[in-house]
């Protein structure tokens, strides 16, 4: 919302600099977006009258015009031709500087002389148009002064953001009577002339009273359509609108100044000589003023003509059938109120926000219409000569009811923290219009009803707190009754993340939306969660598994000559709700990508982080995994419960992705991972005496898993076995095909003595039977 | 004899000296005091001495003996010294010239300043409450005072899932959800930080993301007012950003709070004076807040007239762009090594 300081001026006495009013609207939540300041035209361009026009010696896009500029006569070569002798037209005389930085001086135009330039209004600042000469209609002698002739005084204008509960911020006189409560200066609304009462010539008819509860009809005959006068248009352009012509220029004025859209149809185009307000009907289309036909339906409010044929959307956009033409010479005046929330959701559903569905979706005051249409009617007389005929046609349904809830001045402290009396209460309340009268504890208030939005007692208490300044709140902090901690998973999470950085990986943050193509790339099942709305129709899934974008990150950091980046991310995939659920499964998951690195770079951070986390009974099982490399993945649990994956990326999801070389990867449900069983924080006794280290090397079948060999070697190693650690693993001609040799150090260790050879070499004995008898596997000679 | 004494320490000492090695030293040591020396003949001589010259001469051998001792002794120690910086010499390292390690990995920056923030309002009582990303329509909307078609919803253009009946599961547009979710799940005293992703139907620019991190607090207990909303807001800005950074609110709307306030903080860059970053106005809008109005308290199962409650939220990944002056906020999620590795 653009409001001019000017404007604002007519309703209160504003003395206060342009910072301090900054401040009040801010502090109002009025929030200042922008300051622009207007200056003055300069006083040099003045009013002259045209004497006589002539053809230009040699040239014809321009011509000579001699003007009186007050007891001087100039020679000014024009190229606009939209006036005629006796007009007043502005001209800048030698030495202006105009609000466009061009200075005037005297110059020869194709070897004739201009001394001064004839301006359009664009070129002087009042508004947009530059189809012409300004020829000006006012009563004023030839070198006086413009700005004197039209009443142009400097001017700041604020440009307002203004917050959808505000309805009456949306006008001028709404955010004047907030400021001049804040400054304590009096408020008054415009003077308007009473409402002329008789039958209307116009009919209305009101079929969708719940869509429309207020609609009113006024004719006025005499119209003269023409440029708006130069005030006029300057208000307008100021607040940021373009004028068109004085009738609907006035109906706009109204809208900015009063908060009440409006809306002037010629009489004379309506079928039927009136109006008729009903909902739309399936596939009906309405040609809105912008020559858009839009597909209305049942759920839309239609204003049509007296037959029944639409003529615009009610409260959103008008037609161009019945649109205010320069032969228009009687008005039919809409002034109506339509239901907020019908009209929000027709805006929506059309995308189409204009200043009137702006206005009618915060809420109207439906008690201002009579204001608006008496407004109406005394700027129509005195911009196109217009007079009323007959009375208003009023058509109401139910309108909303003002709130009048009680305020407790207790309630008031206890919300704000705050000290004030009943009295100070009222002070607040008054001057904006929230009636008080006394109740037990405080007041009754009754809400205005240009302020919809408010309604319960502590809509009030917002009222009060805006006018008492949240800056003179004394600022207080609260003492929580406990002491604030993550929960064990939070903690364990930021630890899992804490141990992948120490191991060298780094966090990435991967796109949550999917296309199919990218799970088909990545070798997984296309079933996912749709999204409804996609922001890019390329990518309608929600992911189910974090491969994809991470390997697209794998790709980009590729691209950028990093081909060996090891990264994690912590974060959710979903899948579709089990039955009789609404909302999708969440899971929230980590994921490990080494790129360039194989399946064992993958199980050591995977043995890192378990071991970290003192988990337990994790086991890896080879298994073949969707979008994991065939004999080169495994399935993770924990104490028998999967939990995610491990291997290495197949190859050719590998190269769909236009990765080179390998990618380790892991993916583990985080939840499921941490709820199992950890290793005890309990002291294990360390012995005091030498321990003694074996070395045990089998050859084994490469289908045995090295896990089977270690799991039986600390089974029958029993309590003196302390360590059993993997160090070599050998293939060759020597042991066969499809044979390996795995070499393992055993350290044997007792808490009270020292072992003996013979204690020693019979553990030893144990650990090579029980491996070579349960498992195919030799002990290496 | 003495003459012969003295001519066996002052060769036996220069012996000593030559010595170039620990080898040489311990030859010139056998030599010199071993069975077969000088010293050692010179010694067994003795007895065949009469009475009154033995003592004195036994005096001068012993005195000879512990001179070339000395000289052996100091010998070896200068030897083992330079043979110690010969060895030690040849083990010499560049310290600058090591291949380097593959070092630690970096945690995105929107993590650290999750964390961060966590971090400081733990300090101040706080739990770390989470819920669900896709939620459904009353989570997100209607218990936070928004009944369908309600105009405000508009203030979030939101993204639906195909789920249930028609806009009924959506992706979160805010964290305020999990406000209902501690509400249901806890009597107040209720002091929790809710941080977690959030979804909006939006293009991305450089300062706004379509999935964005947020984090609110939500407050619960007897006789909290605005007065309480401000100060923490102020120590939250003070305890984040530092001493010199202050915090203001100013009037604003939010359907689930009420009176609403936007807050700001002084600008980080100038501390107020006016810069390019905070548009010359000295303060940079961080959020929203207010007092958690009644029937959003009531959606929570709360009775409104016995407690009363503040409610704030900001985004986390803004609050990261501003404080590391990082252009363009999608960088965020483009995970290239080259800026994860900045922090």
């Amino acid at each position: 919302m653009r409001v001019p300081l000017s404007w604002l001026k007519d309703f209160a006495p504003i003395e206060a600099e342009t910072a301090a009013l900054v401040d009040a609207f801010n502090e109002l939540g009025l929030v200042v977006d922008g300051v622009t300041e207007i200056d003055a035209v300069d006083e040099s361009v003045v009013v002259a009258r045209v004497l006589q026009t002539r053809e230009h010696p040699d040239a014809d896009k321009v011509q000579l015009v001699d003007v009186d500029a007050g007891g001087e006569q100039l020679q000014i070569v024009c190229g606009a031709f939209n006036f005629g002798p006796g007009d007043l037209v502005p001209v800048a005389r030698t030495g202006t500087t105009l609000p466009n930085g061009l200075t005037i001086e005297r110059r020869q135009v194709r070897g004739q002389w201009s001394e001064g330039m004839l301006c359009s209004a664009a070129e002087l600042g009042l508004s947009d148009d530059h189809s012409g000469i300004l020829v000006l209609a006012v009563d004023a002698e030839p070198g006086v002064p413009l700005r004197k002739a039209l009443a142009m005084e400097p001017d700041v204008v604020f440009e307002l953001d203004v917050t959808p509960n505000r309805p009456d911020a949306m006008s001028v006189i709404g955010v004047a009577r907030d400021l001049a409560a804040k400054l304590d200066v009096p408020f008054s609304l415009p003077d308007v002339p009473e409402l002329p009462s008789g039958d209307s010539p116009a009919s209305i008819t009101v079929k969708a009273k719940d869509m429309s509860p207020r609609f009113t009809g006024l004719v006025l005959e005499g119209v003269s359509v023409r440029p708006s006068p130069a005030w006029l248009a300057r208000r307008l352009t100021l607040a940021g609108m373009r004028p068109i012509n004085n009738v609907v220029d006035v109906s706009n004025y109204v809208m900015l100044e009063l908060g009440q859209p409006n809306h002037p149809y010629d009489l004379s185009r309506l079928p039927g000589g009136g109006l008729l307000v009903r909902r739309g009907k399936q596939n009906e289309t309405v040609t809105t003023l912008d020559d858009v036909p839009r597909a209305v339906g049942p759920d839309d409010c239609l204003i049509c003509d007296a037959e029944g044929a639409p003529v615009g959307i009610g409260g959103v956009m008008g037609g161009a059938s019945s649109e205010i033409s320069e032969t228009t010479t009687t008005v039919l005046l809409e002034t109506a109120y339509f239901d907020p929330m019908s009209i929000a959701r027709t805006a929506r559903r059309l995308g189409l926000r204009t200043e009137a569905s702006a206005r009618f979706e915060r809420g109207v005051d439906y008690g201002g219409i009579e204001r608006a249409v008496a407004r109406f009617i005394a700027l129509i007389e005195e911009v196109a000569g217009a007079h009323p005929v007959g009375g208003l046609t009023d058509v109401s349904g139910k309108l909303p009811k003002p709130a009048r809830p009680v305020v407790r001045t207790r309630r008031v402290n206890e919300i704000l923290g705050t000290a004030l009396t009943g009295d100070d209460v009222r002070r607040y309340l008054e001057p904006i219009g929230f009636e008080c009268a006394p109740a037990r504890g405080g007041w009754r208030v009754t809400i205005p009803s240009w302020r919809p939005d408010s309604e319960l007692e502590v809509d009030v208490i917002e009222e009060v707190a805006r006018h008492h300044g949240y800056s003179n709140i004394p600022r207080t902090v609260p003492l929580s009754p406990e002491v604030g901690r993550l929960t064990p998973y939070q903690r364990d999470r930021r630890r899992v993340r804490e141990i992948l950085s120490g191991a060298g990986l780094s966090e990435a943050w991967t796109t949550a939306f999917l296309g199919p193509v990218d799970l088909e790339k990545a070798g997984l099942s296309t079933e996912a969660v749709h999204v409804h709305n996609p922001l890019d129709h390329a990518e309608p899934l929600l992911r189910p598994s974090m491969l994809p974008g991470m390997l697209r990150a794998v790709a980009t950091n590729a691209r950028h000559q990093n081909p060996d980046v090891r990264l994690f991310e912590v974060g959710r995939v979903f899948a579709p709700p089990p039955a009789g659920d609404v909302l999708p499964t969440e899971r929230e998951m980590i994921a490990v990508a080494l790129a360039g690195a194989d399946a064992a770079e993958a199980v050591r951070v995977w043995d890192v982080l378990c071991g970290t986390l003192r988990l337990e009974r994790v086991t890896a099982e080879a298994s073949e995994r969707p979008g994991m490399h065939p004999t080169r993945a495994a399935r993770l649990r924990a104490s028998g419960e999967e939990v995610g994956e491990i291997g290495e990326v197949d190859p050719d999801v590998l190269s769909a992705y236009e990765i080179e070389g390998r990618v380790g990867w892991f993916a583990v449900d985080l939840q499921r991972l941490l709820a199992a069983p950890r290793r005890p924080t309990v002291f294990h006794p360390v012995s005091r005496f030498p321990a003694s280290d074996i070395d045990l090397a089998f050859v084994v079948d490469d289908s045995t898993p090295a896990a089977a060999v270690e799991d039986c070697l600390r089974e029958s190693g029993g309590e003196l076995l302390v360590d059993v650690r993997l160090f070599d693993v050998f293939r060759g001609p020597q042991l066969g095909e499809g044979k390996r040799s795995l070499a393992y150090r055993l350290r044997f260790n007792a808490l009270d003595h020292t072992l003996t050879d013979e204690e020693v070499g019979e553990v030893r004995a144990r650990c090579i039977d029980a491996v070579q008898a349960s498992l195919p596997a030799t002990l290496r000679g | 004899m003495r003459d012969e004494l003295e001519q066996v320490t002052s060769e036996g000492v220069a012996r000593v000296r030559a010595a170039t090695n620990l080898e040489e030293l311990r030859a010139a040591e056998q030599e010199l005091l071993g069975k077969r020396s000088p010293l050692a003949t010179f010694n067994q001589r003795l007895g065949s001495l009469p009475v009154e010259e033995r003592k004195e001469a036994g005096r001068r051998a012993n005195e000879a003996r512990s001179a070339l001792q000395a000289a052996i002794e100091e010998c070896r120690l200068a030897l083992a010294k330079d043979d110690r910086r010969r060895r030690l010499e040849a083990e010499r390292l560049d310290l600058t010239e090591v291949i380097p390690g593959r070092g630690r990995g970096h945690l995105h920056l929107v993590t650290q300043t999750r964390d961060e923030l966590e971090d400081l309002f733990i300090g101040m009582g706080y739990q770390v409450a989470e819920g669900p990303e896709a939620e459904d329509d009353w989570h997100n909307f209607e218990a936070l005072n928004m009944p369908p078609a309600h105009p405000a919803r508009s203030m979030w253009d939101t993204i639906y899932l195909d789920l249930g009946e028609p806009e009924s599961v959506l992706l979160r547009t805010h964290t305020s959800p999990v406000q209902i979710r501690v509400m249901q799940s806890q009597a107040p005293p209720i002091y929790a930080v809710m941080p977690g992703r959030c979804y909006r139907y939006e293009t991305p620019d450089p300062r706004h993301l379509a999935v964005f991190n947020q984090i609110e607090g939500l407050v619960v207990d007897k006789g909290i007012t605005f007065g309480d909303l401000a100060g923490t807001i102020e120590t939250f800005t003070n305890g984040y950003f530092g001493p010199g950074i202050h915090s203001r609110l100013r009037p604003s709307y939010f359907p689930f709070t009420e009176p609403s306030a936007e807050f700001e903080v002084t600008c980080i860059f100038c501390e107020g004076a006016g810069c390019r970053v905070c548009s010359q106005t000295g303060w940079i809008e961080l959020g929203g807040c207010g007092m958690v109005h009644p029937n959003v308290l009531r959606s929570g199962g709360i009775d409104p007239e016995e407690w009363t409650g503040f409610a704030f939220g900001f985004g986390i990944d803004r609050l990261a762009q501003i404080r590391h002056q990082v252009d363009d906020m999608r960088d965020f999620l483009v995970n290239d090594i080259r800026f994860i590795e900045q922090f």
